[in-house]
């Protein structure tokens, strides 16, 4: 198994790590069983995320697509985050080993669940948006 | 570099590879013809012999050289339960190495009945459970010697004092054990014991399986007659000789490396249990640990991605976390340890050899420390955990 330049570039100097502490939402996602948790914050203001940040207890991929995930959604519409798919992610890090690439997903799934939470807050309906999978009960 | 990944492998001695040239170039007779020439190979394929039974305390014609653990551990199981009479029942134990684990499940699928013996949290088997699981079926048990993952030793003959009694044989897995503590067959009271010479400075491709005389056992492999017709195949004569020397080499150095490595092992446990908080010893301490295996869980990270970290940064190390495996699944040791996934998902092993020394431990730590501290920082487990939630 071999991590791409690009995702060992991420999983060394991830960006946005942390917390936002006035978060217009927050997602997370995975478990200690399959042995990925990501969280992500995201700030929200007139439809567009003006910023994002997260934390990752995972593997090396797990850092990467979330450190990507982050960047991704920066500065995007709402509807436009929700055109980004966990494919995006991938390609973004120059693809990922096929055993890792449930790693992009959760990514995708945790950016969802932070919208979510601010759906949820906000009294809101964002249009494809599902509730997030309880993921303590898979396995 | 930083090699900290003894268990895994060992680099090839130098005295190994001298001791094997000749037998890759001028010396590349078939041992089993019958000019002169080839007559010294069999002369060096026995010499080789000889050394690897009196350092485990065997006879010669006791030892049966394989292409390594996996194959001896193979025939071992496979070997033993078509020649048995008595039925078609193993007993094991939940932390063997996959070539004996993953043996047993296929021997399952073929209709044998495979007894799995719970370990403690320091993984030692309960000699008391091993006794209430015989019946009259039991064709072998197989209890390792020593754990590659976590070290622990077993009490081995204590085993084997149940199994002579009930005339079961039994088999054990040494291929982490050779080379690092002394090893006696007699004391032992084994009937059948698997080496693996890379993991004691000798090279890859060969092993052997000790066969106590009398103990029925089928071939795995039919064909010529070598190995006294017990493992058919031209031998690997550079490799046979390699691992003895191999052995021959840790025999006479183990008085000295035990008792140093053992001083490197528990440095390590006391430096990572003073310097890094939350991280937890996996397995046992004292003479009941293998002399170079340390292996702790750290808490509220991933094992793979500190591992990625090490080694960025030139050190090698290796991992129980389900990321690494390839399955997704955390080590079934440390599993049956009762660690729980997080602690399983956030451990590392590192293992000592003979060209280790106390500046590796120094170097290894300042490497250690600020990763686990950079990965905490990202981890939402260590949030939760100073904030008090959960």
């Amino acid at each position: 198994m071999e991590y791409s330049e690009k995702v060992m570039e991420h999983f060394m100097n991830p960006r946005n790590v942390g917390e936002i502490e006035d978060a217009s939402g927050i997602g997370t996602v995975g478990n200690v069983q399959c042995g990925d948790i990501m969280r992500v914050y995201l700030k929200i203001e007139n439809d567009i995320v003006t910023d994002a940040s997260f934390k990752t207890f995972g593997c090396g991929a797990a850092v990467a697509t979330s450190s990507m995930a982050t960047e991704l959604v920066k500065g995007k519409t709402i509807a436009e985050v929700m055109q980004i798919t966990n494919k995006a992610v991938m390609d973004a890090l120059d693809g990922l080993p096929p055993i890792k690439a449930h790693c992009s997903v959760l990514a995708e799934e945790a950016v969802q669940a932070a919208l979510w939470d601010y759906a949820q807050k906000n009294g809101l309906t964002i249009e494809g948006l599902k509730p997030p999978k309880d993921h303590k009960h898979e396995h | 570099m930083l090699y900290l990944d003894n268990a895994a492998t060992t680099p090839l001695r130098t005295q190994v590879l001298e001791s094997m040239l000749p037998y890759l170039t001028e010396n590349f007779y078939n041992p089993s013809s019958v000019y002169t020439p080839a007559r010294k190979i069999r002369a060096a394929i026995d010499d080789s012999r000889q050394n690897i039974a009196s350092v485990i305390n065997a006879a010669p014609d006791e030892i049966f050289f394989t292409s390594g653990g996996t194959e001896s551990d193979n025939w071992a199981i496979k070997g033993t339960l078509e020649a048995s009479k008595r039925g078609r029942h193993i007993i094991t134990t939940e932390t063997e190495h996959h070539g004996i684990l993953y043996v047993c499940k296929h021997m399952e699928k073929q209709g044998c009945e495979v007894t799995y013996l719970p370990v403690d949290g320091e993984g030692f088997v309960k000699p008391s459970d091993l006794e209430a699981t015989i019946r009259p079926e039991t064709s072998l048990v197989s209890i390792m010697l020593a754990n590659n993952e976590v070290g622990t030793i077993q009490p081995i003959a204590a085993l084997s004092e149940i199994t002579n009694r009930h005339g079961i044989p039994f088999h054990t897995d040494a291929v982490q054990a050779a080379g690092h503590i002394p090893i006696d067959v007699e004391k032992l009271g084994v009937q059948m014991l698997s080496l693996s010479a890379h993991k004691f400075g000798g090279p890859k491709g060969i092993g052997a399986l000790y066969v106590k005389k009398d103990t029925p056992i089928f071939s795995l492999f039919q064909g010529g007659a070598q190995e006294r017709n017990r493992r058919a195949g031209t031998e690997n004569a550079a490799g046979i000789v390699g691992m003895g020397t191999a052995l021959s080499l840790s025999a006479k150095e183990l008085p000295c490396e035990l008792p140093r490595v053992s001083a490197l092992r528990d440095t390590l446990i006391r430096e990572i249990s003073e310097k890094i908080p939350h991280s937890i010893l996996n397995g046992t301490t004292g003479e009941n640990r293998l002399p170079g295996n340390v292996n702790f869980s750290f808490r509220f990270i991933e094992g793979e991605s500190l591992l990625l970290h090490l080694d960025m940064q030139g050190c090698c190390a290796s991992t129980g976390s389900a990321c690494s495996s390839g399955a997704l699944e955390p080590s079934h040791v440390l599993m049956a340890l009762g660690l729980g996934h997080e602690l399983a998902n956030g451990a590392l092993r590192f293992s000592f050899g003979t060209e280790n020394t106390s500046a590796d431990i120094k170097k290894l730590m300042e490497i250690l420390c600020p990763a686990v501290d950079k990965l905490r920082i990202l981890s939402p487990l260590y949030d939760d955990f100073i904030k008090g939630v959960n």
